[in-house]
């Protein structure tokens, strides 16, 4: 199977895994813009994306997704390392065309992996995980995905691990997609510069506009309906409609 | 107007693949600007012998930048800080200053196992051409030149590709020793031609495969690869190769 045995068609998964990653997060910082506009439309996604079956398909193939992307990350640069040989240089002049993420995909990938994990726990373990199973957290939130970025935002600890985390997640995109087209033969001398300008234009706007969610909660924005939408919530509550 | 300079060169010893190996220092006075790196080397040999010491041990041939047999990593540069598109012996003295201290080492890579000093093995490069970098042809009588036509863009960028020397810079720069920049060059120069698309797909598979088992290892796209090349070969080589061999694989 060339997409195990050969090193092209190992960078062909990293390839193809990060592509379809970055589209998530194309869709997920554009679905987060929402949140700045309108608390009832952001809920209103985070009710779609709840507990059915097509959203909870998408979230078993999404980590699937990352746990390829991550172990073949690990099982490339095992190779690399052996194929680099045990002796060191003692003095490296690096080129200045060599971008620094370049040469440090995978610490950046660890970055954003262990982020992930902080993400998971701030959102996904207090929203779908307690849709699934109601025991794990308080179930009349589950749905209202504007309260969690408020409750997350406001510390402003939280804010700035994520704006780290997002420095990172930048960087990483930044090569990761033209690198993507490149072992894709989609590259090519005019190509080239094309995808490099097309990755960091794509990688610059999904992580501003992650980035502008959580600098304006942090700072006290709220979208015009927020007190409405959580009154509501909590009066369903209260009544034990929700 | 030429001057002498005097530098302190830091070289590497190592008595084959399987010794540590360690560096030793030599102080070399007075030495004119305008000497090319190697023919320091060899006055430094002449003292270290006339001293009864071993000499440094090099790899040099054509001293024309054509061979690509001269491979020395000088100051944590393949080749040192030659003009573009040359090699160690194209790199002159003048590119120092008064009281340096060179470090000179081998390429260091699996792939590339240390003979003695800074001469290495780099067979590993013949194997992979063995494989597939060639077109099998029933030669009979030569052609006339017009027979084929190829464009001039097409003859000219596969000349750029076949001017890659093989000299391994690429692997010595690169931190995952991946030899995708000389293999990329190699299936290109052939890639680009009619004679050479006829086997595209075997030779792509074959060198790849050769590439892989000889431990060389995944290219990440760092491009230290083309920033160091003699020849200035790019990385777009390395996306045709892998297109030529993703197209291949999925023809299977």
């Amino acid at each position: 199977m060339w997409l195990i045995n050969s090193s092209i068609g190992r960078k062909v998964v990293m390839s193809v895994t990060g592509i379809a990653l970055i589209l998530f997060l194309l869709f997920h910082a554009s679905m987060n813009v929402v949140a700045l506009i309108s608390a009832e439309g952001y809920n209103m996604i985070c009710a779609f994306l709840g507990a059915n079956w097509y959203a909870v398909a998408a979230t078993v193939g999404l980590a699937a997704l990352v746990v390829l992307h991550f172990l073949y990350a690990f099982w490339l640069t095992v190779q690399n390392r052996r194929a680099r040989g045990n002796s060191r240089y003692e003095v490296t002049d690096t080129p200045k065309k060599v971008e620094w993420s370049s040469q440090n995909m995978l610490v950046l990938g660890i970055i954003v992996i262990l982020g992930m994990g902080l993400h998971l726990w701030n959102f996904w373990a207090k929203m779908m995980l307690v849709e699934l199973a109601p025991c794990a957290g308080d179930h009349h939130l589950a749905t209202n995905g504007v309260y969690w970025i408020a409750e997350t935002f406001s510390c402003p600890v939280y804010t700035v691990i994520y704006l780290v985390w997002l420095a990172a997640l930048w960087m990483h995109l930044n090569h990761g997609l033209w690198s993507s087209m490149q072992t894709l033969g989609l590259s090519g001398k005019v190509w080239f510069n094309r995808w490099r300008v097309i990755s960091c234009v794509v990688s610059t706007i999904i992580i501003l506009m992650f980035v502008a969610v959580a600098v304006a909660f942090c700072f006290g924005y709220r979208p015009a309906d927020f007190d409405q939408i959580n009154a509501v919530v909590e009066g369903c509550h209260a009544m034990g409609l929700c | 107007m030429a001057k002498n300079i005097s530098v302190t060169v830091k070289f590497w010893k190592q008595n084959g693949p399987k010794d540590k190996g360690h560096f030793e220092k030599h102080e070399m006075k007075n030495v004119p600007d305008d000497t090319s790196f190697l023919e320091m080397l060899d006055m430094m040999n002449e003292e270290l012998i006339a001293a009864g010491n071993e000499p440094f041990v090099f790899d040099h041939d054509c001293r024309e930048g054509i061979c690509g047999m001269c491979s020395l990593y000088i100051n944590g540069t393949p080749h040192g800080k030659t003009e573009r598109g040359a090699t160690t012996c194209q790199l002159y003295m003048r590119k120092f200053n008064d009281g340096d201290v060179i470090t000179v080492e081998p390429w260091r890579s699996a792939g590339f196992p240390v003979i003695k000093d800074c001469m290495v093995d780099r067979m590993a490069f013949e194997k992979i051409m063995q494989a597939g970098g060639y077109t099998s042809i029933r030669t009979g009588q030569a052609q006339d030149a017009n027979a084929i036509l190829i464009s001039k863009d097409d003859a000219d960028e596969a000349m750029d590709c076949a001017s890659c020397i093989g000299c391994g810079a690429c692997v010595a720069a690169c931190k995952n020793g991946s030899a995708m920049l000389f293999v990329s060059s190699k299936v290109s120069q052939f890639a680009l031609l009619p004679q050479g698309k006829v086997e595209a797909a075997r030779r792509a598979k074959a060198m790849v495969a050769k590439m892989d088992e000889l431990g060389f290892g995944n290219c990440t796209n760092t491009r230290a690869c083309e920033a160091v090349c003699p020849k200035c070969e790019t990385i777009s080589n390395i996306a045709r190769l892998n297109r030529e061999f993703i197209k291949a694989k999925l023809a299977d």
